[in-house]
């Protein structure tokens, strides 16, 4: 199969090239030995199918940052396994003289090339007149495509140039591929190719008059980038965010929910008792709903920000944020993701992707999972419930709303500070920081691009998250279903059978037995053996397992509270598990919920990583387990000492 | 003294006459920011940076620290 490989500067609609290029055929590997995704994609053309790669979007071949080395790698190395037999370089062509650049270094590199001149409307609104065979003239070894993504002109024309590429002849600017380090002659050779492709431009290229496109840009810029009107109008669009991931996304994932739920009822109905069905029923059916249940958050919040990013918003957002963000290491783009992980830390790991820094983009990733999400949220209203007197203060606070206030504050201020330490130790690393980001005109989006990014974030997260996932929930279901020796099942005979024939008494019963069940499960026995080190927060064996169960996700909490004291748990309804809360104590009387051990639960859940998905998706984005298991060790560290503390004084 | 880009006035046209020496310099050239192009501020972040540049037809955001290293003069009324 021929290898192609697509470069091009940002915001030259490259992607929207590869995306007419290849449509759905397309998928995500990993270069060898670098963290940045290769996209690629096939095009299938006259009986043979070519792959297509797309490379980060660059302003040069040598990286400003170790995400776009991968250009540079490949260009370098005639050997490397991505290296193409030839590049489609597109350019915009309203900015022919900076597009050249990267042109220009390919283009002598030997590397037969098709240029493709992109954007030609924009060019041609802005006033600009380009003379094609002038161009060519200059340019003898390559095909020169015009293309307008927008109208979809072009792409048989690429097509054809692709199928017979120009045979990179022997050419007198020949490799003039400059080493990494050397800075100083990479400078003497970009002045010297702008001084060529200067020539080149205005020979080409005439300028007829002043582009209305960019004054009407401008214009919008006047009252987005305002000191005032630009942030109102950047907070009214993150809460349309926060909302659509935390309440719109709502109602597709109750009915995922209750739909899997269903459906392995029914497979547990239709199938005989035993191992395997218990398995598929309990475990794996579960495990996939666990999956599904983020897709909506996922692909509303992809959505939107694919809407930001195409219309060129999103370097506004970056423009105005930078200064705030800076002193936490944190990028102007971090906002976004930071905001949607208060309403799930899964997308808001997923849209760091578009931070180019890589450690700003870890940093971003790291701390994301501290924003209180709303899997915290039930846990929150059950302890809330349990433990803060429902009061006014001052005449009109009540004093649990202000409680929960407070946990969203502590979310925020703990990510930002966790943000700034974590600058320090980022600090040495040699990467340098560069901020130079081009303004790209406002346009309107293109709504296939829109479409083929949903779309892919859902399957980046089913195919690579999906199957830690499902592993993981398999794992906690054993070990909540299966116990040393017969246990189990003598713990389950020894609760007393019903003496009335009711539902009300079977139901009691049965939950009775789910309670002795888990009590010496494995996972019951874990969460005995954690006592003694979990007795300084304020906890007992019975909080322990379902601190252990609920690292599949937090709000299993309740519900595998729930199980333990064995009471019958309906989703909206919590008053009788809180009430029988209220009645537990310790063997000499003690009441074990108290304000001190309640809050103490509180702060822990606001500081632990408990939730395998984000685990997974963090394993996903970073490719490779350091950098979960880093953050699922400093989240644990502060949960426990935050816990410690909290108990420590209000006891 | 020389003046830089992060000095410049708003919406007034200056040339690059230099850019100084540092790791940035050949990223500022590659953005296309070589001894006589013309630049002009068009507006500044809420705080004062980053900035916003035209740079010949395309506007470039850069943070104060970066346009210090771009070296200009005011631009002839010519």
């Amino acid at each position: 199969m021929r290898k192609l490989a697509l470069f091009g500067n940002p915001n030259t609609g490259k992607s929207s090239l590869f995306n007419r290029l290849t449509g759905l055929k397309q998928r995500v590997g990993n270069f060898p030995g670098v963290t940045v995704d290769k996209q690629m994609g096939e095009l299938k053309t006259g009986g043979e199918t070519i792959q297509i790669i797309d490379f980060p979007g660059t302003y040069s071949i040598y990286p400003r940052s170790k995400d776009e080395q991968v250009v540079y790698d490949v260009i370098s190395n005639p050997a490397h396994p991505d290296y193409p037999e030839a590049a489609i370089v597109v350019a915009d062509a309203s900015n022919l003289e900076r597009n050249l650049l990267l042109f220009t270094q390919i283009y002598d590199r030997n590397i037969p090339t098709v240029l493709v001149l992109n954007m030609t409307d924009v060019a041609a609104r802005n006033g600009l007149i380009i003379d094609f065979d002038k161009l060519q003239q200059h340019f003898p070894e390559t095909t020169i495509v015009r293309s307008n993504a927008r109208i979809g002109t072009g792409l048989n024309e690429l097509i054809a140039a692709i199928h017979t590429p120009k045979k990179a002849t022997e050419n007198p600017q020949a490799d003039t591929l400059i080493a990494l380090e050397d800075t100083a002659r990479q400078s003497a050779d970009t002045e010297k190719r702008f001084e060529r492709i200067r020539k080149i431009v205005k020979d080409s290229v005439q300028q007829k008059s002043k582009s209305p496109g960019q004054l009407f840009s401008a214009k919008i810029d006047r009252w987005l980038v305002h000191p005032v009107f630009g942030y109102l109008f950047f907070f009214a669009l993150l809460l349309l965010i926060f909302q659509s991931v935390f309440t719109f996304a709502s109602y597709p994932m109750d009915l995922i929910d209750s739909g899997f739920a269903q459906f392995s009822e029914f497979t547990a109905n239709s199938l005989p008792e035993g191992l395997f069905t218990r398995l598929l029923t309990e475990g794996i059916i579960p495990g996939i709903g666990g999956v599904v249940i983020f897709i909506p958050q996922i692909a509303l919040l992809f959505f939107l920000l694919a809407i930001l990013e195409e219309t060129g918003y999103m370097a506004r957002v970056v423009f105005i944020m930078d200064k705030l963000m800076r002193p936490f290491g944190l990028n102007g783009k971090s906002v976004v993701p930071l905001i949607s992980s208060a309403a799930c830390a899964i997308p808001g790991v997923m849209a760091t992707r578009t931070i180019h820094s890589r450690s700003e983009r870890l940093t971003t990733i790291l701390v994301a999972p501290l924003m209180s999400c709303s899997a915290r949220l039930p846990v929150y209203a059950l302890l809330i419930g349990l433990v803060i007197p429902d009061r006014r203060i001052f005449g009109f606070f009540n004093l649990q709303g202000l409680v929960l206030f407070g946990l969203y504050a502590l979310g925020l201020v703990s990510a930002l500070l966790v943000a700034m330490i974590i600058k320090q130790f980022f600090k040495k690393s040699k990467e340098r920081s560069v901020f130079l980001l081009e303004l790209p005109a406002y346009k309107a989006p293109r709504w296939a691009n829109v479409g083929l990014e949903v779309l892919q974030k859902v399957r980046i997260f089913v195919t690579d998250a999906g199957k830690i996932i499902v592993a993981i929930s398999i794992v906690l279901w054993a070990l909540a279903s299966f116990g040393p020796g017969n246990n189990m099942d003598e713990a389950a005979a020894k609760v007393p059978k019903p003496s009335v024939e009711s539902p009300e008494a079977a139901d009691e019963y049965n939950n009775r037995v789910a309670s002795a069940k888990l009590e010496n499960s494995y996972m019951g026995l874990l969460g005995k053996g954690i006592e003694p080190v979990i007795r300084p927060l304020g906890y007992d064996w019975k909080i322990g397992i379902s601190l252990l169960t609920s690292f599949a996700a937090r709000e299993v909490f309740v519900g595998s509270l729930a199980t333990i004291y064995s009471v019958h748990q309906d989703d909206e309804i919590t008053e009788p598990l809180i009430d029988r809360l209220r009645e537990e104590r310790y063997p000499d009387g003690r009441p074990v919920y108290t304000l001190a051990s309640g809050c103490s639960l509180l702060v822990f859940y606001a500081f632990a990583m408990q939730c395998m998905a984000t685990l997974a998706i963090v394993k996903r984005e970073t490719k490779s387990w350091k950098w979960p298991l880093i953050q699922l060790g400093y989240m644990a560290v502060l949960a426990y000492l935050g816990a410690f503390i909290t108990f420590q004084i209000l006891s | 003294m020389m003046k830089t880009l992060a000095q410049a006035a708003l919406l007034s046209p200056s040339t690059v006459t230099g850019i100084r020496e540092s790791d940035l310099k050949p990223k500022l050239l590659e953005m296309g920011l070589y001894t006589g192009k013309t630049v002009t501020v068009l507006f500044k972040a809420p705080f004062g940076d980053p900035i916003a540049v035209d740079v010949d037809g395309y506007v470039l955001s850069m943070r104060l620290n970066e346009a210090a290293l771009v070296l200009i003069e005011a631009t002839d009324p010519a």
